[in-house]
């Protein structure tokens, strides 16, 4: 219970101070040293989340209590966004993987994944000129390659769910059926005309949705394996309509971004090729990392970062010096290490008899988990540019703190599964 | 709450895969980044090492004397790296390097209109800063980001003259860098005379310093402390056959003329002198004079950058008939005692070739001091008519002359170590068939070839390497201005020894007649006390205008040292112009200087202006 109050009282003060330099940088100074709260956020948010579900009247169940979980780590996400330290509020977001170890939904996983997906296509095979042009271009738009396959994947999730859930293979052949008559009728109209296929597409989609509130109108309210329920279609048919539109609006979405992390996005997609702009970073730590070659040009030899080609080389890029000096060899090792570790924090968190503790380690393992994932991915090009630390290696104290504290707490936490 | 019965277990292992499969994908894309994509370390390097070219000093040229003639003086390049700029104050930089805004601005554009452009790499924005302008600069230096110093050499000459000869270098082109990779946009390339043909001896290795370069473009010193660094390698030193003094000379007496003067030593064929005028100063195309004054030289109706040694064809006149002298003889056509009547000339039927005034018949040693030609019509009238059965047809008797003449190095290259040479022209007898059908010539009917007139053609250097031929009684060595490399040895093409198809006995005869022109003939200018000299005169006609002054000549008759070959265009006679040239020049080699009775010949020749006002009759 001690514990506990420290722990509350840990993330209201962390809270407190973060709030106190809302708009400003997320830096606050203490004589000479310089603290970032939103590292000790993760700490004090993975607590308070532990505490929270493992309180034993506690389910994750129901809407009510999944908006108290997510409010514990929105909150400090919200205010580290109004600190301008987008980076670091993401990783807020890996404690789904929590809550989807403690029985959220795999299908929230799979569709917040699929949102990515979507997005992602959208914005790459559309056609982003188009889109900013007037209304005009609205009907030209349609004709973007991502929609359609946007489209596609959308249908294909709603026979997805359909088999999965309920082995409905009748309504799946009718759905096809519909599928296969929509595109003869779009080729022989398209024979005259030259309309856009997303139209027959979208045309297809709506009457998808339409099937559905059908359905969900004639459908028995308790559910079988054989009959879906109601409450099924009903939420078919609004995924059916909510991904529609939301590829559709995804380009404006994506339009609503600032210019430059719109660019950096467009870099990590392939889109733009601006080796002197944008793109500079990530120009600058592949050539670092490739030019390291297999075993890697030795310590302190790297060329591209003690000549400061790659910026941020002590803290978010320093995994370019390791690939630089080290070559793959010694990539593959920080990289396994990584893995080792964070497979480990699963097994320790696996092993408690406490739930909060192992709530605990799989927050840190999935912090940790998303700082590998986006900080190296960054870095070798395959992430978008997000300013976060790489555990252990990058320069600056609030973060090997944080982790040093979050780990070792885990440890103690650990070595009392024991006592009791 | 305790863990109870956990329906969740197994997603640990969902959670656990995802952490594998992102490892698997990082683990392959840096498989593909640092093992399979090379481009990578490329541009690492590019990056990183900047390859800055130490440029050999290029070989310097001395005369057969052992004085210098050519040698290199620092200059200075100034360099950009469009990236690294940043901050110009444009104003101060004008003024640094004395130049204009606009000029400024021009030398921005044209530098980026070169192929091969970009902002990334050091692109050369003004040529050649003299010491003063770099001092100036260098001191700013600092102030002015994306802007270096390449050092350089320029040719720096100590003698006004030798200028064809010499040559002139100039920036590669972009063929001749897809040709070579050697060379870089901005390297110096020999463009004629000797600085093209030895260019490979001449150029040089570069070498090269890698330095650390950072994000900015500045210098972080050498990379390994310049273990890779590789120092240039200084071109190979030349020594030439030409005596400067003489070159020098040659090119004050025929100041205001047009022709050529070529010198050979007979014994080893080395060129002594090798004079085209009107010529120029070799300074004058160095640096960034060379681009005010190239179009100059160029335009200019004189041509002074003709290499008339080499390129220019006259007909040689009656300096001819010591050859054909020579061949009749050795044809069994004539012996020496041999006799013609000459009467004004020689005729046949309607056909005249006109002579001047003197006793009749003669032999042919006093046909050569006369220069007859009246004789020597007689003797091609003989070889290709008279005793055409003895070559079967007049073809063959044509031909066989044709031989004699070119074994004599006429009729082409003679392959100097200079480039460009011309081959002049010496007919043969299917040339003749073309124009009047295989039975419609004869002897007389191209009988002006017998006193080097008509078809034949020759050029200044294949004259004076006849003259030598000569002087040697029937060899010479490929006439060559390249005496002795530096360490190395200069190709043995130049060495070789041709021996004419005349027979050495019969030069003696001829060569009297040479030394009785001296003598008492036409070429009495050419007398240098205590020397036997033998010489010819000859006119070549010019159907422009004035004729050609021609004039052969060696000296001593016993082990010749020079033998000497002069055309002055549209002169008149050899014996006028031409032979007092030749004449002085000669005097100058053998003594050393020009003795004081002589005096009054030199400063005629000197101060004579012989171009046409006309420039028609060119």
């Amino acid at each position: 219970m001690i514990i506990y109050t420290a722990l509350i009282l840990l993330l209201i003060l962390t809270i407190f101070i973060s709030s106190g330099h809302k708009g400003s940088h997320s830096w606050i100074d203490i004589g000479p040293f310089a603290l970032q709260p939103a590292e000790f956020a993760k700490f004090a948010t993975a607590l308070a989340l532990s505490h929270v579900i493992s309180r034993y009247d506690f389910h994750l169940k129901g809407f009510r209590n999944y908006a108290i979980v997510c409010a514990l780590f929105l909150l400090p996400m919200v205010i580290i966004i109004a600190q301008n330290e987008t980076g670091s509020a993401l990783v807020f977001s890996s404690f789904f993987l929590v809550l989807y170890r403690k029985g959220m939904p795999g299908v929230l996983l799979f569709l917040s994944f699929l949102a990515i997906v979507l997005f992602i296509i959208v914005i790459k095979f559309g056609d982003p000129l188009a889109e900013s042009l007037s209304q005009n271009t609205f009907w030209s738009s349609f004709g973007s390659i991502g929609l359609l396959v946007a489209c596609i994947l959308i249908f294909l999730t709603v026979v997805g769910f359909l088999l999965v859930f309920h082995h409905d293979t009748e309504s799946v052949w009718f759905l096809i059926k519909i599928l296969i008559s929509t595109i003869v009728v779009a080729l022989a109209i398209n024979y005259f005309f030259s309309l856009s296929y997303c139209l027959f597409a979208i045309a297809f989609l709506l009457f998808v949705f339409a099937w559905s509130v059908v359905r969900a109108w004639r459908a028995p309210i308790s559910s079988s394996i054989r009959t879906p329920s109601r409450k099924f279609f009903s939420l078919l048919a609004v995924f059916t309509l909510s991904a529609t539109l939301y590829s559709q609006s995804a380009s404006m979405a994506f339009n609503v971004l600032q210019p430059h992390q719109q660019s950096r996005i467009r870099v990590v997609l392939g889109m733009e090729d601006d080796p002197k702009g944008a793109g500079y970073n990530v120009n600058q730590s592949k050539i670092a990392i490739g030019s390291g070659q297999f075993i890697g040009k030795g310590f302190l030899n790297g060329t591209q970062t003690k000549l400061n080609y790659v910026p941020e080389q002590e803290t978010d890029f320093i995994f370019c010096t390791i690939g630089e000096e080290f070559g793959f060899v010694g990539s593959f090792l920080v990289l396994f290490l990584y893995l080792l570790l964070m497979i480990r924090i699963v097994q320790i968190a696996e092993r408690q008899n406490e739930e909060f503790n192992q709530i605990y380690g799989y927050c840190v393992a999935t912090i940790l988990f998303f700082h590998f994932a986006i900080n190296i991915g960054m870095v070798i090009g395959l992430a978008p540019i997000i300013g976060i630390p790489l555990p252990f290696f990058s320069y600056g104290g609030s973060s090997l703190w944080s982790f040093t504290i979050m780990l070792f707490v885990l440890l103690r936490l650990d070595a009392s599964r024991l006592e009791r | 709450m305790a863990i109870g019965n956990d329906i969740h277990i197994g997603r640990k292992n969902v959670i656990i895969t995802l952490m594998v499969i992102v490892f698997v994908v990082y683990i392959l894309r840096l498989l593909q980044l640092q093992i399979f994509d090379e481009t990578y370390k490329n541009s690492a390097d590019n990056n990183a090492f900047l390859h800055k070219t130490r440029y050999p000093a290029r070989g310097l040229i001395y005369d057969r004397n052992g004085k210098l003639l050519v040698y290199n003086k620092p200059a200075y390049d100034v360099m950009v790296i469009i990236n690294e700029v940043h901050d110009l104050d444009t104003i101060d930089f004008c003024r640094t390097v004395n130049i204009t805004k606009d000029q400024f601005c021009s030398l921005i554009e044209k530098m980026k209109r070169q192929p091969g452009y970009t902002p990334y790499t050091p692109q050369q924005l003004i040529a050649q800063l003299s010491i003063e302008e770099y001092a100036v600069l260098q001191e700013k230096l600092f102030r002015f980001p994306g802007f270096y110093i390449q050092d350089r050499t320029l040719r720096e000459y100590t003698y006004p003259c030798a200028a064809h000869a010499l040559g002139y270098v100039s920036e590669v082109t972009e063929q001749e860098i897809e040709e070579n990779p050697y060379y870089k946009r901005g390297d110096y390339i020999g463009r004629s005379g000797i600085e093209k043909q030895y260019e490979s001896v001449l150029c040089g290795i570069k070498g090269y310093e890698i330095l650390l370069r950072d994000s900015r473009g500045r210098l972080k010193g050498k990379y390994q402390d310049g273990k890779l660094d590789r120092a240039s390698v200084s071109g190979k030193n030349i020594q030439l056959s030409l005596d400067i003094e003489l070159q020098q000379y040659g090119e004050k007496l025929m100041q205001n003329k047009i022709g050529s003067v070529v010198a050979i030593e007979p014994s080893t064929g080395e060129v002594l002198a090798f004079v085209a005028s009107p010529a120029y100063n070799p300074s004058d195309l160095v640096g960034r004079d060379r681009s005010r004054n190239f179009p100059l030289l160029n335009k200019n109706p004189l041509k002074p950058l003709l290499d008339r040694p080499l390129q220019a064809r006259y007909p040689p006149g009656s300096t001819f008939k010591v050859l054909n002298s020579l061949i009749f003889q050795h044809e069994g056509i004539i012996t020496p005692a041999t006799r013609y009547g000459c009467a004004h000339g020689f005729s046949y039927g309607g056909l005249h070739v006109g002579c001047h005034g003197h006793p009749s018949p003669l032999d042919m040693r006093h046909s050569l001091q006369t220069s007859c030609n009246g004789y020597y019509c007689h003797g091609l009238h003989d070889m290709l008519d008279t005793h055409r059965r003895k070559y079967g047809s007049v073809q063959e008797a044509l031909n066989t002359w044709k031989n004699h003449v070119v074994s004599f190095g006429f009729g082409y290259k003679t392959g100097i170590d200079l480039p460009h040479e011309n081959r002049g022209y010496i007919p043969n007898a299917s040339v003749y068939d073309k124009v009047y059908g295989t039975k419609g010539w004869s002897g007389v009917t191209i009988i002006s070839i017998a006193i080097g007139q008509g078809e034949v053609l020759a050029t200044p250097i294949q004259e004076a390497n006849y003259v030598s031929a000569i002087a040697n009684h029937g060899w010479w060595i490929t006439p060559h201005v390249v005496k002795k490399i530096y360490g190395d040895t200069i190709p043995s093409s130049l060495l070789e020894k041709h021996v004419t198809s005349v027979d050495p006995k019969f030069f003696d005869a001829s060569i009297d007649g040479m030394e009785m022109a001296v003598q008492g003939g036409t070429a009495r200018v050419a007398q240098l006390p205590g020397v036997r000299v033998c010489a010819k005169t000859g006119t070549a006609q010019n159907p422009h205008g004035k004729d050609h002054s021609v004039f052969i000549a060696f000296a001593p008759r016993e082990n010749p040292k020079i033998a000497i070959a002069v055309f002055v265009e549209n002169a008149g006679f050899g014996a006028t112009w031409a032979g007092p040239i030749a004449s002085l020049m000669m005097e100058k080699y053998l003594t050393g200087g020009i003795a004081d009775n002589r005096k009054y010949l030199e400063e005629r020749m000197v101060n004579a202006n012989l171009i046409p006002t006309n420039p028609k009759e060119r």
